[in-house]
């Protein structure tokens, strides 16, 4: 196990992480302790374990969906770039006010990007596609009645 | 309409009333009768039998002196007590006005009665009672309910706000009305600087709490509460040691040569008396979890000890001239982490109700013996140093407000918004301290104490009416969301969904807070303190009695939300005859409005819900209840289909009526057993299994518990068609799961079971590491595995 030194963010990480998703240096670091706090396997990623012990996401109709969103194609662990990959797309968007950078990518919290993000909560095959039975499904975890949600749609 | 609202208040009061007004009057005739004999205190009944001769033995006679005190003290908290049932029957009340209005109100009824007929109040608030009897009850329940883990997050803003802003308030208002009081104009050349200041210290106590209720229902963040509630907290202890010192000050300088010396070791003195204070209440906070350790076999004398201790800490503290208050606070928060944890379930339930119990009797007496007192001839109005004082209260509250925030948002990672300043300036409402303290001024040291008496009650009743009642529509208004437009019920269905997705991630995020620290606290306090204070060999059938206690509610609930549900099921079937029709009629829409929002999800919301008058159950509790509910739930569908791999649709889980409802509040009292009625097919048959499990063994449940687990997730798995994942991986990952999410339960449970205030995630890390790791827990741990190796 060691000490926590080990498992210390470098600064190189660091500073990647920081022109990827746009987060501040201690919004970082504090991401960080919270990554280490729940990572119990210590091994620098996470398991979809990991994220079902958070009890409120228990209760959370859409925990599975956004337990699905931190894990990309087909894995199952995470780590922490992808951790702060994904939570980046929350933070607030900035309307471009200082550096209108055309050639490198879209920063992960334009519009586009968070629209991208909610599309893939819906779309639960992945086939780029919404389809009634996945809308259906939607209104389902939202736990309104069955029956009133099909006649919703008719 | 405004006379509606005071309908359910009227028979009782009047009825109440007549009864004070025959009393008073009966004890006017024998306070003639008994020529002014009465009006001294304890030896009434000798003075009044020995003052008159006895003429005959008589058969019926009335003795009203001897117990003239504790009956009118209980009358007074009798009416307080019919007051507040009549504001809490009419439902908006409490949201409109604080209920501190409501006992002033009664106060100066109660008052204005007594002045009618002219009766001598008994001696209630004098210096010794009020320090000794009234003011701990009040400290110690505002001490034991504060949500721990937000205050040590943000501790160090709430003392810098607390602290400072109460010195900042008390010295700027102290001077400003000096210097008023220089002006010849207005007749106040006598009052002295150091009066001056003693009368800023007393009225800068500030007992915002009374505003929280409120404002409970706009949604008010975490960290904003905290620093109200972190304010309330220790602004009495700090006004209170100031208010001594500055006492003291006045009693040896009456010439007013203050010299530097004294004012260095003034400031010397408040530094020792806080952290003393502070000291000494964590000792005592330590004993008293000490010895909860052994009560186990005599646990009816557990609340004896808490409150004996809490109240011993106070005194020995008083003893030393150090802060009681302060030391009660500390010996609080202290005692309380551990003591729920040793407690009875019974024992923690009594502690509570009797804390709050004692400290509404006393503020109530507080409150009723302010009323009293505005109605009388004992006061001296002078309008410019009340109006000045009004004013300068707001002002100087604006002052402090706005400067030591600003100073406080560059260290913060949440900065406080305007909005939130607004708020917290505006909810500086003067309470029962204040008034407390002015009337226990010296008059020997103070001639024209009853000017400030006059000018302490005016701004009480000013900031608590006004302010008290116009802070709810400011804080709804500064908090306003965009509920005129009428959404679409599938815009309004997605907007949740967003809802629900955010507060997901917030909840992955976790707290903001100061790892190290509290992980450092944590370790120490796992591996040292918790070996000495708590309780070995905790009883494990006590998690599993948890759990059938748990079950056989929910099955009762299921029962009666499963009629429920069958009658609200027959609205949306009447209106699906207009099937046809493509546009849906306005009627239609409304009632599928009205049905969806009983029956939806209540988003989480991140706010703490305190009350200082009555105990609601804490969050953890019921979102522990919440996660079992669902599992069982869930559960139990798998088990009903069968107990093969259930790849089918999951069929209508209509008749679960969750926790997180808006609407969830579920009386248990009605137990009608109409299990016969039941119509719905899949429902009864739900029932039975539920039944069924609860007379089983709790093995039995646990193990069905275990085996259906990996289905659970397996059909999860399925269900969010993840079904080109290859099927042997998730037995695997299944058996695992298993583990892992029976071990969740017990977390869940565990949260509910130990301490309802601190975060999961702790108590998880802590499970996980406790279960782990060494420690008296690991007969926990032991506990848990012989139930689930038993097959």
């Amino acid at each position: 196990m060691g000490s926590r030194a080990s498992t210390l963010l470098r600064d190189e990480e660091l500073e990647e992480i920081k022109k990827e998703t746009g987060f501040s240096h201690s919004q970082i670091t504090r991401l960080y302790s919270r990554f280490t706090s729940l990572d119990k396997g210590e091994n620098g990623t996470l398991s979809r374990e990991d994220f079902q012990r958070i009890p409120e996401l228990a209760i959370n109709p859409l925990g599975d969906r956004i337990i699905n969103a931190f894990f990309p194609e087909g894995e199952d662990q995470v780590n922490f770039r992808g951790f702060m990959r994904t939570l980046a797309h929350f933070r607030p968007i900035e309307d471009n006010e200082k550096s209108k950078d055309m050639n490198g990518p879209e920063p992960l919290n334009s519009r586009s990007n968070k629209l991208h993000f909610a599309f893939r909560l819906y779309d639960l095959d992945k086939d780029d596609k919404i389809s009634r039975d996945e809308l259906l499904q939607v209104l389902e975890k939202v736990d309104v009645e069955q029956k009133m949600s099909i006649r919703f749609l008719h | 309409m405004g006379f509606q609202r005071f309908v359910p208040f009227g028979p009782w009061n009047w009825l109440l009333l007549l009864v004070a007004l025959e009393c008073s009057a009966a004890s006017s005739d024998l306070n003639e009768s008994t020529n002014s004999s009465a009006r001294r205190e304890l030896n009434v009944r000798f003075a009044a039998t020995s003052s008159e001769p006895a003429m005959t033995v008589s058969v019926f006679a009335l003795d009203y002196d001897y117990v003239q005190i504790p009956y009118e003290v209980t009358l007074w908290i009798l009416l307080a007590s019919l007051a507040k049932i009549g504001f809490h029957l009419y439902h908006r009340l409490p949201g409109l006005m604080p209920e501190s209005c409501l006992l002033i109100v009664v106060g100066v009824l109660v008052g204005a009665i007594i002045f009618g007929t002219d009766h001598k109040s008994p001696p209630v608030m004098d210096s010794s009672i009020y320090f000794l009897y009234l003011l701990p009850p009040m400290v110690l329940e505002g001490g034991y309910f504060m949500p721990t883990r937000p205050f040590f997050e943000n501790i160090g803003s709430i003392l810098w706000w607390a602290g400072l802003g109460a010195l900042i308030n008390a010295f700027g208002i102290g001077l400003s009305l000096y210097l008023v009081c220089q002006v010849q104009a207005f007749g106040l050349g006598d009052v002295t600087l150091l009066q001056n200041l003693l009368f800023g210290s007393l009225i800068s106590s500030v007992d915002p709490v009374a505003v929280l209720a409120v404002f409970e229902e706009a949604r008010v963040n975490e960290q904003l509460y905290m620093m109200i509630f972190g304010e309330a907290l220790l602004n009495d202890g700090i006004s209170v040691v100031l208010y001594n010192i500055l006492i003291a000050f006045t009693k040896m300088h009456k010439f007013e040569d203050i010299e530097p010396v004294d004012i260095l070791a003034g400031c010397a003195r408040f530094i020792i008396v806080g952290f003393g204070g502070v000291f000494f209440g964590v000792i005592f906070g330590f004993i008293s979890a000490f010895i909860t350790r052994f009560t186990q076999n005599i646990s009816a004398i557990e609340p004896l000890i808490v409150f004996m201790f809490s109240y011993l800490s106070y005194l020995v503290a008083e003893t030393l001239y150090l802060s009681g208050i302060l030391a009660i606070t500390a010996c609080a928060v202290t005692m309380k982490k551990y003591v729920e944890e040793n407690v009875s379930q019974k024992s923690y339930t009594t502690i509570k109700y009797f804390m709050k119990m004692l400290s509404s009797v006393s503020e109530t007496l507080i409150f009723i013996f302010m009323g009293v007192s505005t109605v009388g001839k004992n006061h001296e109005w002078n309008w410019a140093f009340i109006c000045f004082t009004l004013a300068f209260c707001q002002i100087w509250r604006a002052i402090s407000v706005f400067t030591l925030f600003y100073v406080s948002n560059q260290f913060r990672t949440f900065p406080f918004s305007i909005k939130d300043q607004c708020i917290i300036f505006y909810s500086g409402v003067r309470g029962a301290g204040s008034f407390s303290l002015a009337f226990l001024l010296p008059l020997s040291l103070f001639p024209r104490k009853k000017l400030f008496v006059t000018a302490t009650l005016v701004v009480i009743y000013f900031t608590l009416f006004i302010q008290g009642i116009t802070i709810g529509p400011l804080v709804r208004y500064l908090d306003v969301r965009k509920t005129n437009k009428k959404e679409s019920i599938s815009e309004e269905l997605h907007t949740r969904l967003m809802d629900h997705l955010k507060a997901g991630i917030e909840d992955v995020c976790g707290q903001w807070s100061h790892y190290q620290v509290r992980d450092k606290f944590k370790k120490f306090d796992h591996r040292y303190l918790r070996k000495i204070l708590i309780r070995k060999n905790l009883p494990k059938s006590s998690i599993v009695s948890l759990y059938k206690k748990l079950e056989m509610k929910q099955a009762i609930e299921m029962v009666e939300t499963g009629v429920l549900g069958s009658t609200a099921l027959s609205v949306p079937h009447q209106a699906q005859r207009t099937q046809e029709t493509k546009r849906l009629s306005p009627e239609d829409v409304e009632s599928m409005r009205d049905f969806l929002t009983r029956n939806m999800y209540q988003v989480r919301q991140r706010t703490l819900s305190y009350s200082k008058y009555n105990l609601k159950p804490q969050t953890s509790e019921k979102q522990a209840q919440e996660i079992l509910i669902r599992r069982q739930n869930t559960l139990r569908e798998s088990a009903r289909r069968g107990h093969s791999l259930p790849w089918g649709t999951r069929a209508g889980t209509k008749n679960i009526r969750y926790l997180s409802f808006p609407n969830s509040n579920p009386q248990p009292a009605r137990r009608h057993p109409r299990v016969a009625e039941f119509t719905d097919d899949d429902g009864s048959d739900s029932e039975l299994p539920a039944v069924t499990f609860s007379t089983r063994s709790p093995t039995g449940w646990l193990q069905t518990l275990r085996n259906t687990i990996p289905m659970k997730s397996l059909r999860r798995g399925g269900k969010l068609g993840y079904r080109r994942n290859a099927s042997p991986e998730e037995p695997a990952a299944g058996g695992g799961r298993a583990i892992s999410g029976s071990k969740r339960l017990f977390h869940a449970v565990d949260e509910e079971y130990e301490s309802g205030e601190e975060s999961e995630e702790e108590n998880a890390a802590a499970g996980s590491r406790r279960s782990a790791e060494h420690g008296p827990s690991r007969d926990r741990h032991r506990s848990h595995s012989p139930l689930l190796r038993r097959k």
